[in-house]
């Protein structure tokens, strides 16, 4: 064990916070779920992706900076420390570029890597349908082999951003007769194919967040498709893997709003002292901030030693849905009558991250289905 | 950066476990625990065989020259098999006191070698424990003696002591009330020197503790695991019913949570890093945090079985409860990390954590 960071390390960090600190803009952008902020946030990828930040953990001929996963850990410190923009295209970089590079062909990879480290490819997530929620496996949208093609016939909800984003990744039925996880197969769906329509869904905070997608004789080349026919499921449990583990939320996201939380704390400490428990609830912010942040480093060396993330995966996505909430209902409870104020410069962004927080212990696997993968993976207690 | 136990330090850990396993077995712990000293000499002499007595002592003193790191998978161990205090007090705490004090010191010749063979148990108190454990069967006491000059350490032998006994709910333990006199015979350490050696034992002691709390915590939810898997009702184990299945799940990630805080408090304190004292309190909090609902959640999953005293879970339910406080309770961890975090200036943030 030795918790210090090498001088390779150390040159890292300050060759990113230099370029951050040259580049970040200065005026916040407008929220990524609007049109507005979407083109904006995707013009900063454009930038970060032009000096190859945009994906540090790609390989560099695909468009990345070949970084370890401790220099992904640093990279994450120092651009949530600079308060950058919000990262618009985590659904491509995070968690299809990764399955991409596990799965696809070389043909694919060349095809779709680049363009989804520079955010030309803005990727949106199929997998929830109406009926097809926490039962993922009860997906009925179907992709029919029709030559070198599959005709997809269905619909898709709560895809994030689906409005604005100009490619879909998720599974279809393609073996109709197939039941559960069997006969799934995963395609990559341009969303302007003739047959799509995209309509938008109000979220908590009254932004196009998320979308349904509907699919009407659409037809996608085989070329597009991961992975075999009817393997799908086990292409998407990657996908699902990388997203609960280590990579869809950084520790570094949750530290910073810990500290943003103390400072809070700090400006409104007299008030905030009238309720003895807020105190309390600010020290747990930090703790569980700092905890979440050693256990990915504690999960990243043990990785680069060569260990697999398994079903602890689900410990994670726990742990950090509950801090963020924890952390957001603290702020909410600092901020007292005013945090009903949403232009209020000092609410904004609370009571913004409030109603994000709501839906953490939702996506990405509800947190009772983590429970129970827990229960009967890592404890091997008996399936119901 | 390695935030991960090379081979020798993981095979320690198993070795040590497999030992306690059978030698420590609960029944056995009952029978050692019913007698008025509570403490077996026979498995002391056998853990002494086992090199845990030596593990913290100098190699020039005849041990294995092991830090903070080392024991805080050790001390995990002790805290799955709930093994006494006396024996991290002993080999663990005092063994790190005394090599503390200055190089040739009489008190290291003497003690550090009869730690490392296993002759000797070492009671010491802390200004933070209003008791001291383990000390009718001490061959050495340390004590601290809070004056107007301030702070001073002191090393007495049994006869220098009296001790009036406090029977705790954990049957383990062998707390009293000790009666002494302070003089400059018995004085060790005095001043800047003295507060140090109070500092630096209080945190590796609350790290010491956090690693027992984490063990406990692990120790109760196999033991819930085992039951709700073999426990039937409605024809099923209990196990595969869903609000059983998430009570343990939350333990789990407790536990896991806990892990990680544990091993960088070990890590501050073997390498004296200036935010020593707040990475201790946190583990103890998570720790206990941990203990305690793992506890509640196992007492729950065992149904009236739980409460009995016949079922082993109440032996590691009542340490965990009992070590919450121990080396100082959670009002005391909790306002020494607020006056460190909520002041100005405070390392908090992204890129802070080492």
């Amino acid at each position: 064990m030795d918790l210090t960071y090498t001088p390779a390390q150390q040159a890292f960090r300050v060759e990113v916070r230099e370029w951050l600190r040259t580049h970040v803009p200065r005026e916040s952008l407008a929220s990524y779920d609007t049109r507005e902020g979407f083109e904006q946030h995707k013009r900063w990828e454009a930038h970060l992706a032009d000096a190859g930040w945009s994906s540090v953990t790609w390989p560099r001929e695909l468009g990345g900076r070949g970084c370890d996963l401790i220099e992904w850990l640093i990279f994450e410190e120092e651009y949530w420390a600079a308060d950058a923009p919000m990262r618009v295209n985590q659904n491509g970089i995070l968690l299809l570029g990764p399955t991409l590079m596990e799965f696809g062909t070389p043909e694919q990879k060349a095809r779709f890597l680049p363009g989804t480290a520079r955010c030309d490819l803005m990727w949106a997530q199929g997998w929830s349908e109406p009926n097809a929620g926490s039962d993922m496996a009860a997906i009925t949208s179907r992709a029919i082999r029709d030559g070198d093609h599959y005709v997809l016939n269905g619909q898709k909800t709560w895809s994030t951003r689906a409005v604005f984003a100009n490619w879909l990744f998720g599974l279809f039925r393609s073996d109709p007769q197939s039941s559960r996880h069997n006969g799934l197969t995963y395609l990559m769906v341009p969303l302007d194919a003739p047959g799509i329509t995209i309509r938008p869904i109000q979220a908590l905070n009254g932004k196009q967040a998320f979308a349904e997608i509907f699919f009407d004789e659409v037809r996608v080349p085989v070329a597009n498709r991961l992975g075999g026919e009817g393997e799908g499921w086990n292409v998407a449990m990657a996908t699902a893997g990388f997203e609960r583990g280590l990579l869809l939320r950084s520790p570094a996201r949750y530290q910073r709003t810990a500290q943003k939380l103390v400072q809070l704390y700090q400006r409104h400490r007299a008030s905030a002292n009238r309720d003895p428990s807020i105190r309390e609830a600010v020290l747990r912010a930090w703790m569980g901030a700092e905890a979440y942040t050693l256990a990915s480093y504690h999960t990243v060396c043990r990785v680069q030693q060569g260990a697999r993330i398994g079903a602890e995966a689900s410990t994670n996505k726990i742990f950090w849905s509950e801090l963020d909430l924890e952390m957001h209902e603290t702020a909410m409870r600092i901020l007292g009558p005013r945090a009903e104020l949403r232009d209020d410069p000092e609410v904004h962004d609370w009571l913004e991250g409030f109603l994000f927080a709501q839906a953490g212990s939702i996506y990405a696997g509800s947190n009772e289905i983590q429970r129970n993968i827990i229960a009967e993976r890592l404890l091997g207690l008996p399936k119901s | 950066m390695d935030f991960t136990f090379n081979e020798d330090q993981l095979a320690l850990r198993d070795s040590v476990g497999r030992f306690l396993m059978v030698e420590a077995a609960p029944e056995k712990l009952r029978e050692i625990w019913q007698t008025d000293a509570g403490r077996s000499p026979a498995l002391r002499a056998k853990i002494a065989e086992q090199g845990l007595t030596a593990l913290s002592v100098p190699q020039e003193h005849g041990g294995l020259g092991f830090g903070d790191v080392d024991w805080s998978l050790m001390t995990q161990e002790l805290g799955y098999f709930a093994i006494p205090d006396s024996l991290a007090d002993t080999a663990y705490i005092s063994a790190a006191f005394l090599t503390a004090l200055p190089e040739g010191h009489a008190l290291r010749n003497e003690w550090l070698p009869r730690i490392a063979d296993g002759s000797c148990r070492i009671a010491i108190g802390h200004p933070v424990n209003p008791w001291v454990g383990d000390v009718q069967m001490a061959d050495l006491v340390l004590l601290p003696a809070d004056t107007p000059d301030g702070l001073s350490w002191h090393a007495l032998g049994p006869e220098q002591v009296s001790v009036e006994v406090l029977p705790s709910i954990d049957a383990s333990r062998r707390l009293s009330n000790v009666r002494w006199t302070p003089g400059a015979a018995t004085c060790i350490a005095e001043g800047a020197c003295a507060r140090a050696l109070a500092d630096e034992t209080l945190d590796r002691a609350t790290v010491n503790t956090a690693g027992q709390l984490v063990g406990l915590a692990q120790r109760m939810l196999d033991l819930s695991v085992d039951y709700a898997a073999q426990r039937k009702q409605f024809g099923k184990p209990i196990g595969s019913f869903q609000a059983v299945k998430h009570h343990l799940a939350d333990v789990v990630t407790k536990i896991e949570f806990a892990k990680p805080v544990l091993y960088r408090a070990a890590w501050a304190v073997a390498h004296e890093h200036p935010q020593r004292a707040v990475r201790a309190s946190h583990a103890k909090l998570v720790a206990a945090e941990a203990a305690w609902t793992a506890a509640r959640k196992a007492i729950q999953v065992h149904g009236a079985m739980g409460y009995t005293w016949e079922v082993d879970l109440q032996m590691f339910m009542k340490r965990a409860w009992v070590l919450d406080a121990a080396w100082g309770d959670r009002a005391f961890h909790k306002a020494r990390m607020a006056q460190a975090l909520l002041s100005d200036g405070a390392p908090l943030g992204p890129g802070a954590t080492f």
